[in-house]
């Protein structure tokens, strides 16, 4: 019993309900998503310390037994990718102040917001599959509105895109749910977990497992099934895509993370192997986006499919090694793009447009943002201090222990790919000839560098202080590579 | 040219009410028979609907003075509230409580915290599809 685990689902939930009634109120609808989403990250740490000191942390819903309520599950994992959620929803909400627009603000923006954090908090925390699915109906829903708020052209086009994609994979979810419900007959992961095991090695549960990577691989976007991503993240605006970029992958790619490490072991020569060679080729035509554009949002974004491409590589290795390094480099990836995104929409807002070759030498009148988008490069890379180096040395290592040379090595060579791309625009956007452009000094540079600011200095200290948070890590990858911990948990045997 | 509905109108003043009051039964109804908060809240809106129908926006406004935005809301809270109250009963979020009451007219009852949440349900499935419809026909 604890109902600490709810909370981070709760407040935002609670707060989100109650901003509707004061819609026209802009101050009230401000403050409200701040406090709320200051509130929510509080909490999120109180309960990563709660993990950390009195393990896995279960709570049975309305007080039914665990197989057969619902039963929320905080395991490490799961509690540091919520604190990182409400750090990231805090960074968008206070981004949101100066950039979104009041028609927008006017508009319900914040209660869909809180809405869409309830969703990714949810789906971090369950412990059932369908409930799962219910959360993740939650973020889509929330995040539909997202893409089509304020309703300029590109975002109605992208937005019918997207939509159709998202409800196909959620109609796929549901039958692949069904499957999985018709072989094992329950719904609670850690029951499903134990009757897989029980049933050991059958044809169908292979077919669900792949079923469950083509479901969570449209709403991760891995090789094959990113399609619709690149085109619906650049149509919103930057503190609507910051938060995509940085949450909504990322729900598909811990789900991945969670059934395959907790449910599909049984065959793993087949699973594992086909999510290695998507992991590989996602980073490969990632980067390939990365380095062909010369769209500053476009580079992003395609630098977020090379992520999910690295974090899966790690994934699918399944040595305790990669599954950590995975674990680090997830949550640094979350706080990175954020921070990315937020910078290139100051960019856009200063420069008015997000082509390259428009616009040069910001360094000379900006230079703040300048050299924090240059710290934010060396860590997206994975410069040693900088926080992406640890998982990705992880994931690198752990590679070669387990004879993937050629996956390793195609990490490695994608990070290099990864730093020209961001030093493309750093080069091209921030040397050079200053040029002016027109109504710069009405754009709120200084506010709007809150945000980044904020997440750049977290992104350092997460790479200094990788000592610090590698208990955390190794705990969280415990649980991953050996579920029974997990089953335990849960279903207290 | 003005068209004569007066049959029509006639026929919807009686016929809500039926309408009303069967909705009010599936959904006091649901924890013992089919029905419930989705569905009852749904003929409601079905009730409301008619009158749309058989007479203007204006008019069905004017009659039903409310923000169908700030019923979903009302109706979330309704949920979440009776979720919250097991929080202060020290026993996890959404555990109900029900207990018998012997009621003055309805003789020995049995009240349930559930239908406290099948209002919430009831009131925003009211709220979402007359927004819905409100939303598109005011749109020119």
């Amino acid at each position: 019993m604890n109902n600490l685990i709810i909370m981070p689902i709760l407040i935002p939930l609670i707060s989100g309900v109650l901003l509707i009634f004061f819609s026209k109120n802009i101050q009230i609808q401000r403050w409200g998503a701040a406090l709320s989403s200051f509130i929510t990250m509080i909490v999120s740490v109180m309960l990563v310390q709660q993990v950390k000191t009195e393990g896995i942390q279960t709570m049975d819903v309305s007080n039914w037994e665990a197989p057969f309520g619902i039963t929320l599950v905080s395991d490490m994992l799961s509690a540091m990718l919520v604190l990182t959620t409400s750090i990231i929803a805090f960074t968008c909400i206070i981004y949101s102040f100066r950039s979104i627009g009041e028609d927008r603000e006017r508009f319900y923006y914040y209660p869909v917001v809180l809405f869409l954090i309830v969703g990714v908090n949810g789906a971090f925390t369950t412990g059932d599959i369908f409930n799962l699915f219910v959360f993740f109906e939650v973020l889509l829903m929330a995040s539909y509105v997202l893409i089509v708020h304020g309703g300029t052209k590109i975002q109605l086009r992208e937005s019918i895109k997207y939509i159709l994609v998202n409800v196909i994979s959620s109609a796929l979810f549901v039958i692949t749910v069904g499957f999985l419900y018709s072989v094992v007959g329950t719904l609670n992961m850690a029951h499903i977990s134990e009757r897989i095991n029980a049933a050991n090695q059958s044809g169908i549960l292979t077919v669900i497992a792949i079923l469950f990577l083509i479901v969570f691989g449209l709403k991760g976007a891995i090789f094959p099934l990113y399609f619709w991503l690149p085109g619906s993240y650049y149509a919103p605006p930057s503190a609507i895509t910051a938060l995509f970029g940085a949450l909504l992958t990322k729900v598909g790619v811990y789900s991945i993370m969670r059934t395959y490490t907790l449910f599909f072991n049984h065959d793993a020569g087949y699973t594992h192997q086909i999510l290695s060679v998507l992991a590989i080729l996602t980073i490969i035509f990632g980067v390939i986006g990365a380095i062909a554009f010369w769209d500053v949002n476009k580079i992003i974004i395609y630098n977020i499919i090379v992520a999910v491409g690295i974090i899966l590589f790690g994934v699918s290795v399944m040595t305790p090694t990669t599954l950590a390094g995975s674990i680090f480099y997830l949550m640094h990836d979350m706080i990175i793009k954020a921070a990315l995104f937020f910078l290139a929409g100051v960019m856009i807002a200063i420069t008015g447009t997000s082509n390259l070759r428009g616009f040069s030498g910001l360094i000379k009148r900006y230079p703040g943002l300048g050299w924090s988008f240059f710290l934010a490069s060396l860590a997206l890379a994975g410069i040693p201090p900088l926080s992406g180096f640890a998982g990705k040395l992880l994931i690198v290592q752990g590679g070669f222990e387990g004879e993937r040379f050629w996956g390793a090595a195609i990490v490695l060579m994608s990070s290099l790919l990864m730093l020209f791309s961001v030093m493309k625009v750093f080069i091209h956007g921030f040397w050079g000839n200053p040029r002016t452009f027109e109504g710069e000094d009405k754009v709120p540079v200084g506010a709007l560098m809150v945000a980044p600011f904020v997440l750049v200095g977290l992104s350092v200290l997460y790479g200094i202080g990788t000592e610090v948070l590698m208990p955390y890590i190794i705990k969280a990858a415990e649980t991953l590579s050996d579920p029974s911990i997990y089953i335990e948990a849960v279903l207290k045997e | 040219m003005k068209t004569n509905d007066i049959i029509l109108q006639t026929v919807t003043k009686i016929t809500v009410f039926v309408i009303i009051l069967f909705s009010i039964h599936l959904f006091f109804a649901g924890h013992y028979y089919p029905g419930g908060g989705f569905v009852g809240g749904l003929m409601t809106s079905g009730a409301i609907v008619l009158l749309l129908l058989a007479f203007d926006m204006k008019t069905v406004a004017n009659v039903l003075p409310i923000d169908y935005k700030h019923l979903i809301g009302l109706g979330l809270l309704f949920a979440v509230g009776t979720g919250l109250g097991g929080l202060l009963f020290d026993v996890p979020f959404l555990t109900h409580a029900f207990t018998s009451v012997n009621l003055p007219l309805l003789g020995e009852t049995s009240l349930h915290t559930a239908v406290l949440f099948d209002t919430g349900v009831f009131l925003v499935v009211i709220g979402v599809t007359m927004t819905i419809i409100q939303t598109i026909g005011e749109d020119e």
